[in-house]
């Protein structure tokens, strides 16, 4: 056991004197924190919208007013025509369009279904359904308040409840997504490249011609990133419960063993990769395109698994990153038990084993 | 490998000891796919020798010592170091060895008595044993005054005496020292050797592979690989006269013309 702890302190050494690499590793969750929070933000906020008001009554105007008078949206053009429309939408000035017709206020008065007309532009199709969902219920909400004895006789009108995240705020589900990007990067990337790093230097040679026990360097190694993502791992939290007030709604203890559970399944996933790779390059070549962008692209964390392929879906079974967001948000946003995560839990535990297994067994205690 | 056979192999090793010899191996062979690294060497050190092991380039010395250090399993043939059979016992034969190569010395980023600190605790030395043996190594060499320094800041001949130093600092019976001197001045190079024989003294024996000749000289006996074969094995001034000539620079270069494989 001593030898593991002269091991372990020769490893805090390594990482607490790399200056350069640890400003990174610190700094990088809060960064991408603040990157998804207000940068790739799907919420709406002050979109464009240009009016063509044909009817022109105070029925219409009343619309336009409410419409305005909220967060979501802003009124920039009043147009005179729907041929004006087109124009700006080439410009990029607006995002969407409403036309009103003329004969909206008589309908409305005579306890018809109106009718209105949105115009999106849908080049980005994710934001134009959003924008449209958002522009819809305003309108609904308008005719229903406005006549409420009237309420549209023919037709159906559907009364959407957004569950979890009644303002679909995107805060609320990116944060599981950049914790697990963030200990990934950090329990897979690092431990794999250090390890291959003491390869390719000729200090494993040095350490394995000494009687150490090879699973005590590994371990080792593991545990300052450890240690490092417990502290990144809080930094997130906080960071999301005080700037973007996402809140804890299940037990927080709960979060932090699915937490504690990728990291050692990602710490795993490192040792293993560093087995299998000869040089720093090719771990960190594993790593970064073999793992970092398909967790990026195919986790959930940005765009809904549901509306991949099949053949995708089926890659995001493999990533960890994709059970442990998932048990993220169930906890975090639905405020849901260890009955609901068991599933992606075992999963996980299954991944470390399966990659510890290899590892032990591609290790090689001699060189060959 | 059968226990009968285990058990006679590992007597013959005990018995090589009693024998006075620390290295004996016989036939020791490493193939890596169609190649012969090492081909049938056989030899023996004797016990507070220092051994010399010189060779060119792709000869195959480091695979041969990395097979005596437990690193390499052997594709046939028998050794024993220290009392230990080289194919079965490596973990014991870790124990009883050091081991310094021009490669890799210490950790960089280490402190000077971290790094001593960490390759004490990897065999299992006490920490108030390690501490009260650092001052005493720090002092003998006169390197007290940097033990917090970060060893990558001093100048690589300090580096190499601290690197045998501390390859010493758990008294082993052998230290493999693999091009420990390479790419220093010869007055340090001097100096490292004073180290050297003060360690033979102390009853350690030193089995040390060279670039430089005039190092050749300093060695007992000294043996020169080709191609994976041992060609010749001889105390120097024996060599010298075997082949009519003044230095050892001139023995080596004989011996290596009879190279058919190039370096890899």
């Amino acid at each position: 056991m001593k030898q593991f702890f002269a091991f372990v302190e020769k490893e805090f050494y390594h990482i607490f004197r790399d200056k350069a690499t640890m400003l990174i590793i610190l700094l990088m969750p809060v960064v991408q924190v603040l990157i998804f929070g207000f940068a790739i933000t799907t919420d709406i906020q002050n979109t464009e919208v240009a009016v063509v008001d044909l009817s022109n009554t105070p029925d219409s105007r009343g619309l336009i007013d409410k419409i305005d008078a909220g967060t979501y949206f802003h009124v920039t053009e009043r147009l005179a025509s729907s041929a004006q429309l087109e124009k700006l939408f080439k410009k990029g000035d607006i995002k969407i369009g409403l036309i009103i017709p003329p004969d909206f206020s008589d309908d409305m008065a005579a306890g018809q279904k109106t009718k209105v007309q949105l115009v999106t532009d849908a080049s980005n199709p994710n934001e134009a359904s959003i924008v449209n969902g958002y522009l819809q219920n305003i309108i609904g909400a308008y005719s229903l308040n406005r006549y409420p004895g009237d309420a549209p006789v023919v037709g159906t009108t559907v009364e959407t409840r957004m569950l979890y995240s009644p303002q679909l705020k995107s805060a609320y589900t990116f944060v599981p997504g950049v914790i697990g990007l963030v200990l990934m990067l950090i329990c897979t990337l690092m431990t794999s490249v250090s390890i291959v790093r003491e390869r390719e230097l000729g200090t494993m040679e040095a350490l394995l011609v000494a009687p150490s026990k090879p699973i005590y360097i590994i371990f080792a190694k593991t545990v300052p990133y450890f240690a490092v993502s417990i502290f990144n791992l809080l930094v997130i939290i906080l960071l999301s419960i005080f700037a973007f007030d996402v809140p804890i709604r299940g037990s927080f203890l709960m979060f932090f063993l699915a937490s504690i559970t990728y990291i050692f399944t990602s710490l795993c996933l490192g040792i293993f990769i560093s087995t299998v790779s000869k040089t720093q390059q090719i771990a960190m070549i594993i790593s970064l395109m073999g793992l970092m962008l398909p967790t990026v692209l195919l986790s959930g964390l940005m765009f809904p698994i549901e509306s991949m392929p099949a053949v995708l879906q089926g890659l995001s079974y493999l990533l960890p990153a994709r059970w442990f967001i998932e048990m993220g948000r169930i906890i975090m946003i639905k405020g849901l038990g260890f009955g609901y995560i068991w599933m992606q839990w075992t999963i996980l535990m299954g991944m470390a084993i399966l990659f510890l297994g290899l590892s032990v067994r591609g290790f090689k205690v001699r060189l060959t | 490998m059968g226990i009968r056979e285990r058990l006679l192999r590992e007597r013959k090793a005990i018995q090589a000891l009693q024998d006075g010899y620390v290295i004996k191996v016989k036939d020791l062979t490493k193939k890596f796919g169609d190649f012969t690294a090492v081909d049938h060497i056989s030899f023996e050190v004797k016990k507070g020798e220092i051994f010399g092991f010189l060779g060119a380039n792709g000869a195959g010395k480091t695979t041969a010592i990395r097979m005596l250090c437990g690193l390499h399993r052997p594709t046939s043939g028998s050794g024993m170091v220290a009392g230990f059979d080289i194919a079965t016992q490596q973990e014991d034969i870790k124990r009883h060895i050091g081991y310094m190569s021009q490669k890799f010395a210490l950790y960089n980023d280490l402190k000077v008595w971290e790094n001593i600190r960490l390759f004490a605790g990897i065999y299992g030395m006490s920490d108030s044993a390690i501490a009260k043996k650092t001052d005493q190594m720090l002092d003998r060499l006169g390197f007290m005054a940097e033990k917090n320094t970060m060893v990558g800041e001093l100048p690589l001949g300090w580096k190499q005496k601290l690197a045998f130093s501390v390859a010493i600092f758990h008294e082993p019976e052998i230290v493999f020292l693999d091009e420990p001197t390479g790419g220093v001045d010869p007055l340090t190079r001097r100096q490292f050797w004073e180290l050297i024989y003060e360690a033979v003294s102390r009853g350690i024996t030193v089995f040390v592979t060279t670039h430089y000749m005039d190092e050749a000289e300093y060695c007992n006996r000294v043996s020169m690989m080709v191609d994976g074969r041992i060609e010749m094995l001889d105390t120097p001034k024996n060599l010298r006269t075997h082949f009519g000539v003044e230095t050892m620079e001139e023995v080596f270069t004989l011996v290596a013309q009879r190279a058919t494989r190039s370096d890899d």
